[in-house]
């Protein structure tokens, strides 16, 4: 008896509880083939010898290219200057916009609104216009093929990025938690280090991350600035594919820089936990 | 252990006042409660005494030592937010501890300090869970314990259950009452809730659009309310409107003798107060409708001039919808211009004392 009322039940929850969702499955499939494709092609070149039109796979794979690349003392000088410079500007952004940050967020002065406004306006021309005007500028004062004209001029791009995540994550942060630790006896920097910083934490670090890849891949005002005695790795790269007809030595140095946004990625995921983005940016 | 002074202490933003000259003497192991609606600056002084807000006149003094111009960080004070405002980054032996490392107690005393609270508070084990593992209540108690762990001179409290349901919020206001008078510490908790500021204060500070209206034992603000305000404000009150004329206040539906001077006056009359007889005046109030709370009835009589008043009766009586009756009193209170001017009738020990159903 009882049995019966339940058989229609069972049957019928599954085909509510689980429709297919074939379009679904469709964009998924096309944005991976979109996404991964090139990035096979690049790989593959990389580890090739020989591929001659019209063979879909090719005649020759081999480490040739790498063995070449990675013997070349310029490729070595070029991923060091480039860890170098974009430690140097993510350290030196971070110092600059997080207690800058911290100051839109918590503080009122005056001008705040406009000042805010101005650091997107570096944003909102065409970039390459700015930084011919720039590099105008650093020729005067002599910061033309320096590492540090190029260190300033990649702080110019880091900043909205870092200062408008974190005053967004920093806005999140209740301030009675800061009123409690005021309270129970902890000075204004001590609170900031113990309680604000940690719970801005996940959306600053994801900043910060994003910010150090950025400033590693960035490559019009590495050239502009710093060619040609600051070559960095995606100048290089440009260069390379430029001046020589071999593909594979394009291929072998993009997979290369693959290696830090990787590990980068690998990174984020671990200490930022799903949603902090979103979090910073007031969803 | 600690006495809290404020003199003339006023707050104003803009234009206007938060707090306007209010003097309060808090004696040692006394538990004050600021009660009153929202906006009438109550939490605004309680976060002045704790240091977030300056006040703009007047003077704060903590066992007399000024401390109006100090931090909070460097007041005596312990303060227990709405919010409850742990630091969700840390545990709760970390949330309680932190203030102690910051005073750079040895590991071993932090460590017995800590469970001590903790112990205080009843969540003996709860030292390693994260706060936001744990309920509303046991969140709340947290706070206490990190407030209580400090040993301040002075608790502040500021609406801490308001966010609670309210079988919690009566187990918890319980709890701190036993844990205030058994550490006779001195606090001060901020409430709009009559019941608690009733159950739990050695006195009411009642406050409204900044200004303190009445400071006095919960009885003595139930029975003998100052102002209008307050009478409407603590317990459920009825209000009519009367002309005085001789010694005598006239309503249709009442006649008191009021040995104030001649105008127009508002009588006060508690539900209690309240006792009614069938009329066959024509004119009589009618019974609206009638709530039965098991221990009492709560009978809405609609007057002829629209004034509705509430009668508490014994659960026994009968009174079906739409029965005339005449109205008796056996207590009343006489406001002009807000104020009371006159009061009659039973005090003390005659009437009991009840908590408002309205």
């Amino acid at each position: 008896m009882s049995a019966i009322p339940h058989r229609p039940v069972s049957s019928a929850a599954p085909r509510i509880a689980k429709p297919f969702d074939w379009a679904g499955l469709v964009f998924a499939i096309l944005l991976t083939l979109v996404i991964a494709v090139p990035l096979l092609v690049v790989a593959t070149w990389a580890f090739t010898e020989v591929w001659r039109y019209p063979s879909l796979v090719p005649q020759k794979f081999g480490l040739r290219f790498w063995s070449q690349t990675l013997s070349r003392a310029d490729v070595w000088e070029a991923l060091f200057l480039s860890l170098r410079l974009t430690a140097v500007v993510t350290a030196l952004s971070a110092v600059i916009c997080l207690p800058a940050a911290y100051a839109f967020a918590r503080l009122k002065f005056p001008g705040r609104n406009l000042l805010f406004l101005s650091f997107l306006a570096s944003h909102a021309f065409p970039k390459f216009g700015l930084l011919v005007a720039i590099a105008g500028i650093f020729l005067h004062l002599g910061l033309i093929s320096t590492f540090w004209g190029v260190v300033l001029i990649q702080l110019v791009g880091t900043l909205m990025l870092m200062i408008w995540v974190p005053v967004a994550a920093f806005q999140a942060v209740d301030r009675r938690m800061e009123e409690a630790a005021r309270d129970a006896g902890a000075g204004p920097l001590r609170v900031f280090w113990s309680i604000t910083l940690p719970q801005a934490g996940p959306t600053i670090a994801a900043a910060v991350l994003l910010t150090f890849v950025g400033t590693f891949y960035e490559t019009e005002g590495a050239w502009l600035i710093g060619a040609p005695q600051v070559r960095t790795m995606p100048v290089l790269m440009i260069s390379f594919i430029n001046n020589q007809l071999v593909v594979q030595y394009g291929a072998v140095l993009s997979v290369m820089l693959w290696l830090p946004s990787f590990l980068a990625l690998i990174f984020a995921r671990r200490i930022v936990g799903t949603g902090a983005f979103a979090r910073g940016f007031g969803a | 252990m600690a006495r809290l002074t404020i003199k003339g202490v006023s707050k104003s933003f803009g234009t206007g006042f938060a707090v306007n000259d209010v003097s309060l003497d808090v004696e040692d192991g006394e538990l004050v409660c600021l009660l009153g609606p929202s906006g009438s600056g109550k939490s605004t002084l309680l976060r002045m005494i704790g240091g977030f807000e300056r006040p703009s006149a007047g003077e704060i003094l903590i066992d007399a030592k000024d401390v109006t111009r100090l931090p909070p960080e460097r007041r005596p004070t312990g303060m227990v937010f709405q919010s409850h405002a742990l630091w969700t980054h840390w545990n709760v032996f970390d949330n309680i501890a932190f203030g102690l490392r910051l005073r750079r107690r040895p590991r071993a005393e932090i460590r017995e300090r800590v469970e001590q609270a903790l112990a205080m508070v009843g969540l003996a084990d709860y030292g390693q869970r994260m706060t936001t593992q744990l309920s509303g209540g046991q969140q709340q108690r947290v706070a206490l314990a990190r407030s209580l762990v400090l040993e301040p001179k002075i608790l502040l409290l500021d609406e801490p259950f308001a966010s609670l349901d309210q079988h919690l919020r009566e187990r918890l206001r319980e709890e701190v009452k036993d844990i205030q008078s058994r550490l006779g510490i001195t606090t001060l908790f901020v409430t709009h809730g009559q019941d608690e500021a009733l159950a739990l204060a050695d006195r009411i500070v009642v406050m409204r659009d900044g200004v303190m209206e009445q400071v006095a034992p919960p009885d003595v603000i139930y029975r003998a309310p100052r102002t209008e305000f307050v009478a409407s404000f603590i317990g459920s009150m009825n209000f009519i409107r009367v002309t005085v004329e001789e010694g005598i206040g006239r309503h249709e539906d009442l006649t008191l003798p009021v040995p104030v001077a001649d105008g127009p006056a508002v009588l006060g009359i508690r539900p209690e107060a309240l006792s009614l007889t069938p009329s066959e005046r024509p004119r009589a109030g009618r019974v609206h409708r009638s709530i039965d709370f098991g221990t009492h009835k709560l009978v809405d009589i609609d007057l002829l001039d629209g004034t509705r008043m509430k009668a508490m009766m014994p659960p026994e009586t009968q009174v079906p919808r739409g029965l005339r009756v005449e109205l008796g009193v056996s207590a009343f209170h006489v406001f002009r211009d807000g104020a009371q001017v006159y009061q009659a009738g039973a005090r003390g020990s005659e009437t009991e004392r009840r908590v408002s159903h309205a």
